[in-house]
């Protein structure tokens, strides 16, 4: 298992994390590093575990054992003299503003406009001055290519539009850390691409990044460390092209081709939603295809 | 081959469906009002001039503002903060905040309001004369109040309704906060929202969408029960006063009519205002109505 060598202190530090839910256990002890700077993206099938973990992160979910410290913090919890004391409420509110979190179903808040979303927490959370806030948030629209949207309702915009939306919401807080639990899942096929392209343009600006996700290239081409979960356990973690073309464990390879199928049926299905739209165009573009080569 | 132009079906102009057993309906209703109008211009003894008069007595509008006005307001008021409280208290981890309001609900959902503002009117009155704050079993007092200077006024049956208007209150509260997706308070706490500002700024704006129509119709139920207060010898009101009125000149029913009129406009006031209520948190939810998008046409026509 290679894993590049970084320097300093992890962003991520987590130890034998365990968590039951009324007697399952969910996850088994998860060890897990991120660096600054570091894109991991976290595959596995469904149930193994991956939600769970990435809201212990952020303490959606308490955790029954181990330890999690995000920017050198242990979260949830203050260690005094070896014996751990709960963190109040306002306190694990305070460590989660380091933390932006994207999640699958959007959650934008639907009595706000896009704007209002994303100035919401600067302001409530931050105390900071509107007219500041104001300022940046329309600089996150234009950087989520939505410049034009700001008084647009959640309910006016396509799903790809909400959850890019929500990515800008996440960063009006500037966060160290951004969490994404499968955010183009929820999504129209042609509308996934707008989204990564968000992400992508994220990874390049040096963001540290966890991604839950089932978009394998995304994965191939942005991740730095893929993680494969299974069972509540890392099965098996290291640079995507070696996790990804050669995985090692008999789970992965299984996994990993199921993935393949699936993105093959999706980008049959996208062929022909395109084509139920602009027929002739597609024609002359399949010509050329089945001139280099014939697709079964 | 197609058809020639003049073979292809044109416009329809087709006879309409009988509705003979409408017209009847139509004619029957139309007769029973017309004979109720008639009644009312022709009965003398409906004597509007004089209802009219009551209606506009001093005594009787200081009753509409005082009595059934600021009565509905303050027992709203109280009724609609204790109810989301207790809303907030029943959905608790806490099983003695749990219990304490299921109990709440429970006792005040039992008593008739007529029979409560009669205790509060008689029967506090009797137990405490006066109310004072301090340590228990102690004679440190940091604060006192005399109860008889209020009990009878408007300040008390507000208080004594807006009482039992919080059971209810707190069951429509918890039905509006429950029917928000759990996914928009999560969202609110990963951007590190404190709970009491997430139920404050997202989930109960939300809620609010729900919880507005059935409140509407419990103010104007309230308004209603306001004509109870004589029960805790409350007598600045709009029934009493109107039928005060009415009995003192041996015209009953002209007092009686000009208390219900009074009602009439009152509640019909409400329900307007209900409505524009219910657009205002709709907000968000949903395309604009018909009407807004037919206002938007028009303000971009007009430019
Ligand atoms: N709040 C909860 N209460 C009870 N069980 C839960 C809860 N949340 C998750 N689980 C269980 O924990 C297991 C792991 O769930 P999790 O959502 O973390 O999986 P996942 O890897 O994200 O799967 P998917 O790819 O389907 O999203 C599942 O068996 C699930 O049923
Ligand atoms: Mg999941």
């Amino acid at each position: 298992m290679s894993t590049t060598q970084h320097s300093g202190e992890p962003l991520v530090h987590a130890v034998n994390v365990t968590k039951s839910f009324h007697g399952n256990q969910v996850l088994k002890g998860i060890d897990m590093d991120v660096h600054p700077g570091e894109v991991v993206c976290l595959l596995g099938p469904s149930g193994s575990g991956k939600t769970t973990f990435l809201r212990c992160i952020n303490q959606l979910e308490s955790i029954d054992g181990g330890r999690i410290w995000v920017d050198g913090d242990l979260m949830g919890y203050a260690d005094r003299g070896g014996t751990l004391h709960h963190l109040t409420d306002k306190q694990i509110a305070a460590q989660r503003r380091e933390i932006g979190m994207v999640f699958q179903r959007f959650n934008l808040f639907p009595h706000k406009t896009a704007l209002e979303n994303i100035m919401e927490a600067p302001i409530q959370v931050k105390g900071e001055k509107k007219a500041a806030v104001r300022e940046r948030a329309l600089a996150l629209l234009e950087q989520v290519g939505l410049k034009d949207k700001p008084s647009a309702y959640p309910a006016q915009l396509s799903g790809g539009q909400q959850q890019r939306v929500a990515i800008a919401r996440a960063l009006a807080m500037e966060p160290k850390l951004m969490l994404f639990d499968e955010p183009t899942s929820a999504l129209d096929p042609e509308l996934v691409g707008e989204v990564l392209k968000v992400m992508r343009q994220l990874a390049k600006d040096g963001m540290t990044m966890i991604v839950v996700t089932h978009e394998m290239s995304f994965a191939r081409e942005v991740a730095d460390r893929v993680v494969f979960m299974d069972g509540g356990v890392v099965v098996e973690q290291g640079p995507p092209n070696e996790v990804i073309s050669n995985p090692q464990h008999a789970r992965t390879k299984s996994f990993l081709s199921r993935m393949r199928q699936e993105e093959q049926e999706h980008v049959e299905h996208l062929l022909e939603a395109a084509q139920r739209k602009e027929p002739d165009l597609l024609a002359d573009v399949e010509g050329g295809q089945t001139a280099a080569g014939p697709r079964d | 081959m197609t058809p020639q132009a003049e073979d292809r079906p044109g416009l329809i102009n087709a006879r309409p469906v009988r509705h003979p057993g409408r017209w009847v309906a139509v004619v029957v209703i139309a007769v029973l009002v017309a004979m109720m109008i008639s009644s009312f211009v022709t009965n003398d003894k409906w004597n509007w001039s004089y209802t009219f008069q009551i209606m506009v007595q001093k005594p009787v509008i200081q009753g509409v503002y005082v009595g059934t006005i600021l009565g509905t307001v303050i027992a709203m008021a109280v009724g609609i903060v204790l109810g989301i409280i207790l809303a907030i208290m029943r959905m608790s981890n806490n099983f003695v905040l749990r219990g304490v309001s299921f109990a709440y609900t429970a006792f005040f959902r039992s008593i008739p309001r007529y029979v409560l503002l009669s205790l509060f009117a008689v029967g506090i009155g009797y137990l405490y004369n006066t109310f004072q704050i301090g340590v228990p079993f102690t004679s440190i007092h940091f604060f006192t109040l005399d109860y008889q200077a209020y009990s009878s006024t408007v300040w008390i049956g507000g208080l004594a309704l807006g009482l039992s208007e919080a059971a209810y209150m707190a069951e429509i509260a918890r039905a509006g906060i429950l029917s928000v997706d759990k996914g928009q308070a999560e969202a609110a706490q990963a951007i590190g929202m404190s709970p009491g500002k997430t139920m404050r700024r997202i989930v109960l704006p939300q809620a609010m969408r729900v919880i507005v129509p059935p409140t509407g119709n419990e103010t104007i139920a309230m308004v209603k029960d306001t004509s109870l207060f004589i029960a805790a010898q409350i007598t600045l009101e709009l029934y009493y006063q109107a039928t005060l009125f009415g009995s003192r000149t041996f015209q009953v029913m002209s007092g009686l009519m000009a208390a219900t009129l009074w009602y009439l406009i009152l509640c019909s006031v409400l329900m307007v205002g209900q409505s524009y209520l219910e657009k205002y948190f709709g907000r968000g939810f949903g395309a604009p109505s018909a009407k807004a998008q037919q206002k938007l046409q028009q303000v971009a026509a007009d430019h």
